[in-house]
């Protein structure tokens, strides 16, 4: 079954191809600007070691540098949060995955997801506070299976790869740009020294500003259009693995209906989440530069499915809610798995404000190291970590019982 | 000579594809094995957790010794089951005399707000779930798996080293698989 997720890689590996290439042409393009007809190497190589090092970076220490920068801290005690590491469990057997993923949590309210790393027998999946004090069962369950199957669609590594290209572009474009307005004054001379070939040199000057300008938004619109088509398959996958299409809709529903930004994620970042992590900050973004097809979208398909929750459904299902032709791919439609939807594990019940906050307090503190005691007047006494290290005791502020504080903080 | 070279060639790529073949023969019912073994795991830890649960409610849940009674005969029944589809028959009333409990508890409001019971119930409700996404890998895996064996030219294989397709694992529960889907 997921072998088939490979003919969709091949589409995805050509979109990553074709990057490449603009990458090289732009490279040879501004070398040949600069060095004469000779330079067109020079300039494809600088391009070219540009790619490796950023590529070679990305390979091997991408995965915790996105996650330092999301501030993600790994969970390793089960019991922070014992259906996170349940479901995270499920989720693996199901997807069959070769080791559990790492689990992390990002300490924010506003509620969000992403999964790293290059292959299945290293990933990790972080979620934040926000996330877990707003669902229930069925709705995280939703949200950790799209995030696995980014990983067994092996997403993280392509769109790494595709995000790399797109930097490095925009990064050769901007020297290239910078260095024009600077030292115009050295191109000039350069101009006059080579009379004969003055028209020519005046083409490529204004091919290669053109392309300056060009090549970073072509890239990102090529960058956006493979992010969005990944999500789509994501979903789709998510389904085929949980079996409950309206857990994932209704986490969706629940997910975008804060207007909370993530403060750790930033425009580099953002395409890596569930659903677009910056809703303030980023402008109203029409469909063809944003990352994420639009939620009302995911969510009217994932709402379509009754049949069946196999790719086959989805299919049939995003006709049925886009009009749009096609957004799973051939090979993997081919699969011949039944998939019945099945009933809600739990029931859908919906926290209202108050409690949501103090399950999201509760966790932010967990987080922190705070430890709790349950007093037996109904109080639960929250105690800020190094408190009471040098009397272990703590009395109840409401009934004045004394509690033994025990210090079991590792870190 | 040329010609024995020719040969000596076409029975080389022939014996590579056929051990190819082979090898992906077994590679793919070691999948399908694992995959079981995952849901026998699983299996394992919810009959672990029942003797947990019932000590637990025991207390709260003096006049329902019956319905704690049918979960730890099935359970008993279900540890003892041998084949796979006996299995299957076991699990599911194992399963069913569970799903039977949380309709009664939901009479006991100060069981449902015990600590002990609801981490027991998250543990409980996820060994489900386990069970259930394992038995789904499972079948995948068996699909594959039986698939390859009827399939040319992989049968011809198969035959030759006598593969047997592996049987699926079912719900025994028709009834419940019949409830018509209602959408929102």
């Amino acid at each position: 079954m997921w072998e088939q997720i490979q003919s969709n890689k091949k589409k995805s590996i050509f979109l990553v191809i074709t990057m490449g290439i603009f990458l090289l042409i732009i490279g040879a393009l501004f070398g040949e600007y600069y060095f004469g007809y000779d330079g067109f190497m020079i300039g494809a190589s600088f391009a070219f070691i540009i790619f490796i090092i950023l590529s070679l970076i990305s390979y091997f220490a991408g995965d915790s540098i996105l996650l330092s920068v999301s501030k993600a801290k790994e969970v390793t005690d089960k019991s922070v949060h014992p259906q996170l590491f349940n479901i995270v469990e499920e989720m693996k057997i199901a997807a069959s995955l070769p080791v559990m993923p790492k689990i992390y949590i990002i300490n924010e309210a506003a509620p969000n997801a992403f999964a790293t790393g290059r292959n299945p027998n290293k990933s990790a999946v972080a979620v934040t506070s926000g996330l877990l004090a707003r669902l229930n069962r069925d709705e995280l369950q939703g949200v950790i299976a799209h995030e696995i199957s980014h990983i067994i669609n092996r997403d993280v590594l392509l769109m790494t790869i595709a995000g790399i290209m797109l930097g490095s572009i925009v990064f050769i474009s901007e020297i290239f740009l910078r260095s024009q307005f600077r030292i115009g004054g050295s191109s000039k001379r350069y101009n006059s020294n080579s009379k004969s070939s003055g028209q020519g040199q005046l083409i490529l000057i204004v091919v290669a500003i053109a392309l300056a300008i060009l090549a970073p938004i072509l890239a990102r619109l090529l960058y956006f259009a493979i992010s969005r088509k990944r999500e789509y398959l994501a979903d789709a996958s998510a389904v085929r693995l949980t079996r409950y299409p309206e857990g994932l809709a209704s986490a969706l529903e629940k997910i975008s209906s804060t207007d909370l930004d993530l403060q750790s994620a930033s425009k580099v970042t953002a395409p890596m989440y569930i659903v677009n992590p910056l809703k303030k900050k980023g402008m109203k973004l029409s469909n063809l530069t944003s990352t994420h097809p639009p939620i009302s979208e995911r969510v009217k398909i994932l709402r379509s499915m009754m049949y069946g929750a196999n790719y086959k459904d989805y299919e049939a299902a995003f006709q049925k809610a886009t009009g749009k032709k096609s957004v799973i791919p051939p090979g993997v439609l081919k699969e011949n798995v039944k998939a019945e939807i099945r009933e809600a594990g739990a029931p859908i019940l919906n926290l209202d404000p108050k409690s949501e906050k103090r399950n999201l307090g509760d966790l932010m503190m967990t987080m922190n190291n705070f430890l709790f005691i349950a007093c037996a007047c109904g109080l639960k006494l929250k105690i800020p970590p190094g408190f009471g290290t040098n009397k272990p005791e703590i009395t109840c502020t409401k009934c004045g019982r004394k509690h033994e504080i025990k210090v079991t903080q590792s870190d | 000579m040329t010609a024995f070279i020719i040969l000596l060639v076409i029975v080389v790529f022939v014996a590579i594809f056929f051990v190819s073949i082979y090898n992906s023969l077994v590679r793919l019912r070691n999948q399908v094995k694992n995959a079981w073994s995952q849901i026998d795991v699983q299996l394992k830890r919810r009959h672990d957790l029942i003797p947990n649960l019932i000590e637990t409610v025991k207390g709260y849940m003096k006049h329902e010794r019956e319905t704690l009674e049918n979960i730890t005969n099935a359970r008993s029944k279900a540890m003892g089951a041998g084949t796979v589809p006996e299995k299957a028959k076991a699990e599911s009333e194992l399963a069913g005399a569970i799903s039977k409990f949380y309709v009664v508890v939901e009479n006991y409001p100060d069981l449902k707000a015990n600590q002990n019971f609801l981490a027991l119930q998250e543990e409980l409700t996820s060994t489900e779930n386990k069970i259930s996404f394992a038995r789904q890998a499972y079948n995948d895996q068996v699909l594959f798996f039986n698939n390859k064996i009827e399939m040319f030219p992989s049968n011809i294989v198969a035959g030759m080293f006598n593969f047997k397709q592996e049987s699926f694992f079912e719900l025994e529960d028709k009834a419940e698989r019949a409830v018509p889907k209602v959408s929102f």
